[in-house]
């Protein structure tokens, strides 16, 4: 699903983000992207959502070359990758309904099929009887899961998520893993960025290991 | 993998029938289009204060065609049509001035000629004047017997060699040929739409900077919305769509209200120059702005808002990157 072949990202200012990082993250695999903050976690992340270009090397997502992906076909990338965010990014004008149903109205879809998907998706993250509500009125814990539903409610074949327990309790923190465990279950790839070491050992998944921009643990295992 | 062969089902736009793609597109226009409309209404104050700002700088240019279209038809009478005054000696008399009148009009280069006696002068200038009692003062006729020559060619030189031929007839006092102000006239009227034109040409560069400017501030309160957007895979088009729209409604909303204004002025104008026109004997009324000159504002409303939203979007959308 993602390869990464000796790929260096250096930042206009000089700073150098990823040096030489090689992986490859098979379908339907879930992995954790861990490291100290500025070890390269986002800059990884952003990458293969096309947010960021490689310097040097080849970023290859269900084999396609993103670092040389022209803009317009950009929208096409970004629509098969559900990503969540620490700080949620959701739409404070708008209800969790018209949140989670963005990214289906952005692919062209109209009509009853939309409702029915959004609620499907709410449902999954258990916030079925939340939709006319506005993030705002809803926890951290409940606005992160409307991330998480907005992220998945066009099915995606590849989730990303950059610190999406960064802000909450380890009691919701497992409670929101579980739910990326679950979409893993179902075939959807999963890279989760979080320095939540505890958490991490707690799942038992792969471990990819960054210091410092390159790849210290977690390259050889190949799904 | 199983979310994947549904997913292309349902959103490859390559997949679907072309019927049902055209569908998809005009759905995405609709929405987009009302969505526009929904958000001017939703601050209705401020969109009324650019609307207004929009509707006079397109009534202004709106008005003064309709000003000059109607001087335009109330001179059109002596468009091309210009008329040689002979005045004849006073010693000639009224038999002589007849028979001078039909050997005129059986010239070459002349369409018609008409008598006017002293007395029917005398007559037209007592009505016309509001002289009449100083008139009766007078002992005789001050007037001269006139001849109105109309001649077949409109153009100026073959004018003016008539009347230097008919201002040597024995029997002419004076020849006056009255083109110099039918020129002079369709020259100001000229000036006047040329001046028009570049009222037009400036107010409509206002209009394209006031609607991109009102687009600017617009994206930049949606500027996180964009993010989003284009973070989940929204399309350029996508993203402009609504803001064209914008554009499009703030022109032609516009323009509407500036056509409101030019015949609410007309309106408040049509009795006063009615009378006016009464008092000339004149059968003119003032002409609104008509079926095709509204089109025209209509759509030059429309297509400004739309270009000042082009330019807006242009060049603030694409420095508005996820990071």
């Amino acid at each position: 699903m993602i390869e990464f072949h000796a790929v260096s990202k250096r930042y206009p200012g000089g700073k150098e983000a990823l040096r030489g990082v090689s992986f490859r993250l098979g379908h339907g695999e879930m992995a954790f992207l861990t490291g100290h903050s500025g070890a390269g976690k986002s800059t990884l992340l952003k990458l293969i959502a096309c947010l960021e270009r490689p310097t040097a090397g080849q970023v290859l997502v269900d084999g396609l070359n993103v670092g040389r992906l022209p803009r317009r076909r950009i929208p096409q990338l970004r629509r098969r990758i559900g990503v969540v965010f620490q700080d949620h990014r959701l739409l404070a004008d708008r209800t969790v309904f018209d949140n989670v149903a963005l990214p289906l109205h952005v692919a062209g879809h109209r009509g009853p099929e939309v409702g029915r998907r959004v609620r499907a998706a709410l449902d999954q993250v258990g916030l079925l009887g939340k939709e006319r509500a506005y993030p705002v009125t809803l926890s951290g814990g409940e606005q992160q899961r409307v991330g998480i539903a907005r992220a998945v409610v066009n099915r995606p074949p590849l989730l990303l998520a950059d610190e999406p327990t960064g802000n909450l309790d380890p009691e919701l923190s497992r409670e929101i893993m579980a739910l990326f465990a679950r979409f893993n279950q179902v075939g959807v790839t999963v890279l989760i960025a979080t320095h939540d070491i505890a958490l991490v050992e707690a799942m038992g998944r792969r471990r990819l290991v960054l210091r410092e921009g390159r790849l210290v643990e977690g390259a050889a295992e190949a799904a | 993998m199983a979310a994947r062969g549904e997913r292309a089902a349902g959103a490859a736009p390559a997949g679907r029938p072309r019927r049902l793609r055209l569908r998809a597109w005009l759905a995405e226009h609709r929405d987009a289009a009302a969505g526009s409309l929904r958000r001017l209404a939703r601050e209705p104050l401020s969109s009324l204060m650019t609307l207004a700002v929009i509707g006079i700088a397109l009534a202004l240019p709106a008005g003064l065609h309709v000003l000059l279209a109607n001087a335009q038809a109330v001179t059109g009478g002596w468009r091309g049509e210009a008329r040689i005054s002979l005045f004849l000696e006073r010693g000639v008399d009224p038999a002589r001035a007849r028979a001078l009148r039909r050997e005129l009009a059986a010239r070459p280069g002349v369409r018609a000629v008409e008598l006017v006696t002293p007395e029917q002068a005398l007559a037209e200038f007592r009505r016309l004047s509001g002289f009449g009692e100083a008139l009766d003062a007078l002992d005789e006729n001050p007037l001269p017997a006139t001849l109105v020559v109309t001649p077949a060619a409109s153009d100026p030189e073959a004018l003016v060699a008539l009347a230097a031929r008919l201002r040597a007839l024995p029997e002419v006092e004076a020849a006056q040929l009255d083109l110099e102000w039918v020129r002079r006239l369709h020259a100001i009227l000229a000036l006047a739409r040329r001046g028009v034109a570049v009222v037009a040409a400036l107010l409509a560069a206002a209009v394209l900077l006031v609607v991109g400017n009102t687009i600017r501030l617009e994206i930049q309160n949606r500027r996180e919305e964009i993010v989003v957007a284009k973070l989940i895979g929204a399309t350029d088009g996508f993203i402009r769509r609504p803001f064209l729209y914008s554009g499009l409604w703030h022109g032609l909303l516009g323009a509407a209200l500036a056509w409101l204004l030019v015949e609410g002025a007309l309106a408040l104008l049509a009795g006063p120059a009615a009378r006016l026109a009464e008092l000339y004997a004149s059968a003119w009324r003032p002409a609104g702005l008509g079926a095709a000159a509204s089109l025209a504002l209509l759509a030059g409303g429309a297509a400004l808002g739309l270009a000042g939203a082009w330019l807006a979007v242009a060049r603030h959308l694409r420095e508005i990157e996820p990071a």
